[in-house]
């Protein structure tokens, strides 16, 4: 018997703006002037905070930081198209996650100043705290996921993470979980092209880290990840197609890491300027402001006042997050579990952390 | 004498006899890299791989050049995939080789846990002692401003519950590389925990290549009113308090324990009846920690019990993730200074 095809994958591409600003007027979104300069805001407020986050580190005043440089489309685009009451489990290159979705400025500076209480997320916000361990928060995006199945619940779970952590087991056992239950999540993988000095072709032969999904039933795409429009559109699709009780969908944003790592690391030693060079020319924000620009949204007067309003929104915030006193000693054990053991009562008082 | 130097110069154990420690010297860092090199030299078998191995950074400088001397064949960075590569590791090992595969941090080791507790430690036995696994496991212990819960956390005795395992966390420089190559050489698995703290740390480090026995514990400093027993980045902090206390006339016996599993039973027990007094320093938590063993084997032989006096004091972390903060971290971790009241306080109680 002939060998015969029974089955053909293909992987789409979706850019909706090009590197020069040009749109693709069939492929765009209904977005109102609103919109689209909500997410121009977002974009603009993720990218200061992030320069002043790097300037205080150099000065000593927060700990290692991990820029989000070049991020900052595939980052807000995503937030900006999900409801407010959507689950997110994000890693620790989620600054732009966590700004659009309106997360306490000064609570993110908190964290990274080395303060557990950063990550106290605000009571009507659903978001989880940063996942060091790299790609062990996309289970739980599953597990939530399937837990709004059971609670008839019209939320729906977000997680995000770098194309290192799409070779965890983690990645691969929670897509097949996602599939097999239909569960109502979005996984968005932010292939950066780095995992610290590890290049994007050593971390899979696969072409795509898209086509992945296909292997489980899912469906997978890659987007532009500096096209911010583009990666609202497949967000909101995604997220359409997970509340109407489809599943789950994968979306690769092929994008670039154009900073360090995090402030520990210094890419020269593993990559070139020139290479930094082309991806610098496609950064996201260039093209979107020449696509706001051309429709005539926005001009030098307004751009100056949301930039002058980011950089007013982030000042303050450093101001509150280095007024807030230090966490109590005996704060640390009160954290520990939900009730304290005899023992740990008795640690509180024998090591004198509470007066 | 720096005690670094003193403690080398007590190794009555070294394999070889050319080893003079008074000739030259290096840090904790060259020590793991030199070791490394000289197996990688030596013997064909042993390579090297992990997250970031052939990183112009070399792991803080552990595995700093090797991929240029060995090529990529041998020195293997790997894609994101913890649990992975210690099975691939295994594999390895089980056709032949001496794999060396080495974890930026050991909080990630527990994504692994399967590959080491239930298969890399338990084959030996399940094949009737006809398959071995000469594989060791580098893994790096962090502490400072923002490591956290996460990125911290000191994990022996997790290891060290396992049979089959065998565990090791030099203190010194001149111990780090005798047990590295001890730990390459060894037909078991090994699990061969670092402190970031001590990469620096210099002392003496003979360019031989020489071999620390895994088991035995050593004997830094003779004293007879308590016997202190540190493990990794404890041992510098018992000798600092160990000085102090001979000040103030208390004459205190520090063992450096260098190797978790197997522990070496007859001098922790020798020293005991020798002082009649106990305190253990360990970088990890108290709670069902390495201190807790070695309590109990004081208890557990009759002339050691005797010989006590008082309680046993532990000095080890309690029961509370390691913090963010530095507020926190400050009250967290233990310095010289605890060790001090701790065997103050077991000499007042006995
Ligand atoms: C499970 C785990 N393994 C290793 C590390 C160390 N580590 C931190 S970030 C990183 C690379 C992550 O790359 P990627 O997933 O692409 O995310 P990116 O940093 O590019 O955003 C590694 C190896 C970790 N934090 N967690
Ligand atoms: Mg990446």
């Amino acid at each position: 018997m002939p060998l015969k095809i029974i089955k053909t994958f293909d992987v789409k591409f979706l850019q909706i703006i090009d590197e020069s600003g040009r749109a693709d007027a069939g492929l765009l979104p209904d977005l109102t002037t609103e919109e689209l300069l909500k997410i121009y805001r977002a974009m603009i407020l993720s990218r200061t905070f992030n320069r002043m986050a790097l300037a205080l580190q150099r000065e000593g005043r927060i700990g290692t930081y991990a820029s989000i440089l070049g991020q900052e489309g595939a980052e807000t685009g995503s937030a900006l198209a999900l409801e407010k009451g959507d689950w997110i489990f994000p890693s620790f290159r989620e600054t732009g996650v966590f700004i659009s979705r309106g997360y306490p400025l000064w609570r993110m500076l908190r964290y990274w100043r080395g303060d557990e209480r950063g990550m106290e997320a605000p009571a009507d916000m659903n978001i989880f705290p940063m996942s060091v361990p790299v790609g062990s928060q996309i289970t739980h995006a599953v597990g939530a996921a399937m837990a709004m199945n059971i609670k008839k619940d019209k939320n729906i779970a977000v997680t995000y993470f770098g194309d290192g952590g799409s070779s965890r087991g983690d990645f691969h056992e929670g897509l097949n979980f996602a599939g097999v239950f239909k569960a109502p999540v979005i996984f968005i993988c932010q292939n950066n092209q780095w995992a610290i000095s590890l290049p994007r072709n050593r971390q899979s032969a696969a072409e795509t880290i898209a086509q992945r999904a296909a292997g489980y039933g899912v469906p997978g795409i890659q987007v532009d990840g500096n096209d911010v429009v583009a990666v609202y559109a497949a967000t909101a699709r995604a997220a359409e197609r997970a509340r109407a009780g489809e599943g789950p969908t994968l979306i690769e944003c092929f994008t670039y890491r154009l900073d360090d790592h995090t402030t520990a690391d210094d890419s020269s030693r593993y990559r070139t300027d020139e290479d930094v060079a082309k991806w610098q020319k496609k950064e996201p924000l260039i093209r979107y402001k020449i696509f706001l620009e051309n429709k005539g949204i926005l001009n030098k007067e307004l751009d100056k006042e949301i930039t002058d309003e980011a950089e007013g929104l982030v000042k303050a915030a450093v101001t509150e997050a280095e007024a807030v006193a230090p966490p109590a000693p005996a704060d640390i054990i009160k954290y520990t579990s939900a009730t304290l053991s005899v023992r740990q009562k008795k640690d509180i008082k024998a090591l004198k952390w509470e007066k | 004498m720096p005690w670094t130097k003193i403690a080398a110069e007590r190794q009555n154990i070294t394999t070889t006899d050319s080893v003079n420690p008074d000739v030259r010297r290096g840090s904790y860092r060259d020590a793991i890299l030199e070791a490394t090199r000289s197996c990688m030299e030596t013997d064909e078998n042993v390579f090297v791989l992990g997250e970031g191995v052939d990183d112009v950074g070399g792991v803080f400088g552990t595995t700093q050049g090797l991929i240029d001397i060995f090529g990529p064949e041998r020195v293997i960075d790997s894609p994101l995939a913890e649990n992975g590569i210690t099975g691939v590791a295994m594999g390895a090992a089980l056709a032949g080789m001496r794999p060396l595969l080495v974890h930026m941090r050991v909080d990630f080791l527990p994504l692994s846990l399967d590959q080491i507790a239930n298969h890399a430690a338990k084959w030996s036995y399940m094949f009737g002692g006809n398959a071995s696994v000469p594989l060791t496991i580098r893994a790096i212990t962090g502490r400072g401003w923002g490591s956290a819960a996460q990125h911290s956390q000191s994990l022996q005795a997790i290891f060290a519950h396992f049979p089959g395992l065998k565990v090791v966390m030099p203190a010194t420089p001149y111990d780090a590389k005798g047990l590295l190559i001890s730990s390459l050489y060894d037909n078991n698995p090994v699990l061969y925990l670092e402190h970031r703290w001590l990469y620096d740390m210099t002392g003496p480090l003979p360019a031989e290549m020489y071999r620390v026995p895994i088991g035995k514990a050593n004997l830094i400093r003779e004293g007879k009113d308590v016997t202190i027993i540190a493990i990794s980045q404890m041992v510098g902090m018992a000798m600092e308090a160990a000085e102090d206390l001979g000040a103030d006339g208390i004459e205190c016996e520090v063992i450096d324990l260098r190797t978790i599993k197997p522990l070496d039973i007859e001098l922790i027990r020798s020293s005991v009846q020798k002082t009649g007094r106990l305190v253990v320093a360990d970088t990890a938590w108290k709670e069902f920690g390495v201190s807790a063993e070695i309590l109990a084997l004081a208890l557990e032989d009759r002339d050691t019990f005797n010989a006590l006096k008082g309680p046993a004091i532990r000095v080890a972390l309690p029961d509370v993730p390691t913090p963010a903060s530095h507020v926190l971290e400050e009250v967290f971790y233990h310095g010289p200074e605890d060790i001090i009241s701790a065997v103050k306080k077991a000499v007042e109680e006995a």
